[in-house]
């Protein structure tokens, strides 16, 4: 793995050069906030070019997701597999994205418990850019993985009835997990390890998606298991990526996403930015 | 004395709990700048804590810190473009390469990427880091990810460094490449403030050295002073045969006046002299009680020592510690 020369000639290039290069002392201007978020953004797409199997990882969950339901449940659910997929992919992409998101909260935890978070502290930029950066590489996740996602699903029958619907509808989702993101990124900042993160976002997700109207139509489902499926605000999320994508799409339900995702993110993104300047600090 | 704005770090009753453990607990320095401060101390005595809140990173629950006359609490960005910190566990991105390490920091002090780039190249060059550069960190070795770490620290090169426990765990040559390191640092002008458990390393580097224990500091002064605080040196003595060594002892009791310390060594004694005429005196009363000695000598008591006579424990004993797991 190591070539050995490069450290067998540390000891002379240490001696005759270290001298030089820390004669450099000029400072140059503070990075605006612009900056250096995308210098965030730059380092967090960074680790995903070195790490591709993260990609795989995060979209073939909702592969197999879309593969099994549609193809072993969706004719008992739906009718036909056909016409399950139809209801069924829009779904799905709630799903994937935010499964997603969960990673914005363990990838901000493993930096604050590997050390990287206290390098970052000591330096003065506006230090949101740390958060602001990571989750604008977010969104390019989210992009591919939707993209793949509605590519898998035309693949096996899905048709949409236009293309700026699953264009409309990809941006919406984005809104969404833009502010679920910042649920985990608060949990991300308070949780002990990494580990954590993802245990307990499972814990919380796999209920909130199964009790939703992304596999099963709530007609079908009991009173109040109905009542809560149809607030969860997966169920919305999912209901108006329908409309979007089949052209069936009202005001309202477009409306109660961007509500949703608002009042997320004004409760969680200023909870998490307090969290995070006060880590270690108290 | 130095006034005030003159010091490079001047704290007061500087104070930091955990829970219950009082881990910095009203500790003062007066750090003038250039050179190296030593910090020495068994793990949990503080020393992590201290240098957590001189480097902005935690907030004191009493006392104030100044760094180069900035508060720490309230010119916390102040402090931020004077200092940095190379922490006990290296603060690299290992799924990233060594290069785009060095480009991110250089990026975020605001450096262009053109500029930012070329000091990445030039930092690795100097690091001996240059042919492991587009290699990610993940691979790199204890001593190539602690030289990457300083090297991200002085991107731009920071006129107080703290350097905490900078060679734990290093191999004896890494060790002495990040001393290389930290004595050009100190040519260059830059402050460097030192943690250490080792006392050998305290003594190689530090110019002023102070002795942490329990979140205070017990003791300090140049290594020098330090030594000659709990006298004037140790004597050695080894024996021809270890029969002897009762014999020995008693007549080096007498002749010294001090306790004598049986070492592991079967064959060799030592004291920690006070009075080093008498050491003269005692080892001719050797020789006329028939005890053959084959080496002695009369040398400055090492740090160990010294950290032993301040607290009655080696350094190098394990204190039940809260601090490094906390922080």
């Amino acid at each position: 793995m190591m070539a050995p020369t490069s450290t067998k000639l540390a000891d002379d290039v240490l001696a005759e050069s270290l001298p030089r290069v820390l004669a450099v002392r000029e400072r140059p201007g503070r990075p605006g906030p612009l900056s250096a978020s995308l210098t965030h953004f730059w380092r967090a797409m960074l680790g995903f070019k070195h790490g591709p199997a993260q990609l795989i990882d995060m979209v073939l969950f909702p592969f197999i997701f879309l593969l099994v339901f549609t193809f072993l449940f969706g004719g008992a659910i739906g009718g036909s597999t056909g016409a399950y997929l139809q209801d069924f992919l829009p779904g799905i992409l709630v799903q994937t994205v935010v499964m997603m998101s969960v990673y914005t909260g363990t990838a901000l935890n493993t930096d604050i418990v590997k050390g990287i978070f206290d390098r970052f502290r000591t330096l003065s930029f506006w230090q949101p850019a740390t958060i602001v950066g990571s989750l604008m590489a977010d969104m390019v996740r989210y992009v591919i993985a939707l993209t793949l996602t509605i590519a898998v699903g035309m693949l096996i029958g899905f048709r949409p009835s236009s293309v700026v619907g699953c264009v409309l509808a990809v941006l919406i989702l984005m809104l969404f997990a833009f502010s679920i993101s910042w649920v985990f990124a608060a949990l991300g900042v308070i949780a002990k390890a990494p580990e954590t993160v993802s245990s307990l976002s499972m814990i919380v997700m796999f209920p909130l998606v199964f009790a939703s109207n992304v596999f099963v139509p709530t007609e079908s489902m009991p009173g109040v298991m109905r009542a809560i499926a149809e607030v969860n605000p997966i169920s919305i999320a999912a209901t108006a990526a329908r409309g979007l994508m089949h052209g069936t799409v009202t005001a309202s339900q477009i409306t109660w996403v961007v509500l949703i995702s608002a009042g997320i993110l004004a409760v969680f993104g200023p909870l998490t930015m307090y969290l995070y300047g006060n880590k270690n600090n108290s | 004395m130095n006034s005030p704005s003159s010091l490079a770090i001047e704290t007061s009753g500087l104070v930091k709990a955990f829970g219950k453990t009082q881990a910095v607990d009203g500790v003062d320095l007066a750090v003038p700048p250039g050179g190296v401060y030593g910090f020495l101390g068994p793990n949990g005595a503080g020393k992590t804590t201290t240098i957590r809140m001189l480097a902005t990173l935690l907030k004191p629950d009493g006392g104030s810190a100044r760094v180069f006359g900035h508060d720490v609490v309230r010119d916390a960005d102040a402090v931020r473009r004077r200092v940095s910190l190379t922490g006990q566990f290296a603060s690299v991105d290992e799924g990233i390469t060594g290069v785009e390490n060095i480009v991110l920091v250089a990026r975020l002090l605001g450096h262009s990427w053109a500029d930012a780039k070329a000091r990445a190249t030039q930092l690795l060059e100097a690091f001996g880091l240059a042919e492991a550069g587009d290699r990610l960190v993940k691979g790199y070795s204890g001593g190539m990810r602690r030289r990457l770490d300083i090297a991200a620290s002085i991107v731009v090169t920071p006129d107080l460094l703290f350097l905490d426990e900078p060679t734990a765990g290093l191999d004896p040559r890494s060790r002495k490449q990040v001393w290389e390191i930290v004595r050009a640092l100190v040519a260059a002008e830059t402050t460097v403030l030192l943690t250490t458990q080792y006392l050998e390393e305290a003594d190689q580097l530090a110019d002023r050295i102070a002795v942490i224990d329990h979140g205070k500091v017990i003791a300090e002064g140049t290594p020098g002073e330090l030594k000659s605080s709990v006298g004037t040196g140790a004597l050695n003595v080894r024996l021809d045969d270890p029969e002897s060594r009762p014999a020995a002892e008693r007549v080096l009791h007498q002749a010294l006046g001090v306790p004598i310390h049986l070492e592991s060594d079967p064959v060799a004694l030592s004291a920690r002299i006070t009075d080093p005429e008498r050491v003269s005196l005692a080892l001719t009363e050797l020789s006329r009680s028939g005890v053959v000695i084959t080496n002695f000598a009369l040398g400055q008591p090492s740090l160990d020592e010294v950290f032993l006579a301040l607290t009655g424990r080696r350094a190098e004993e394990e204190v039940p510690a809260k601090e490094e797991a906390i922080a």
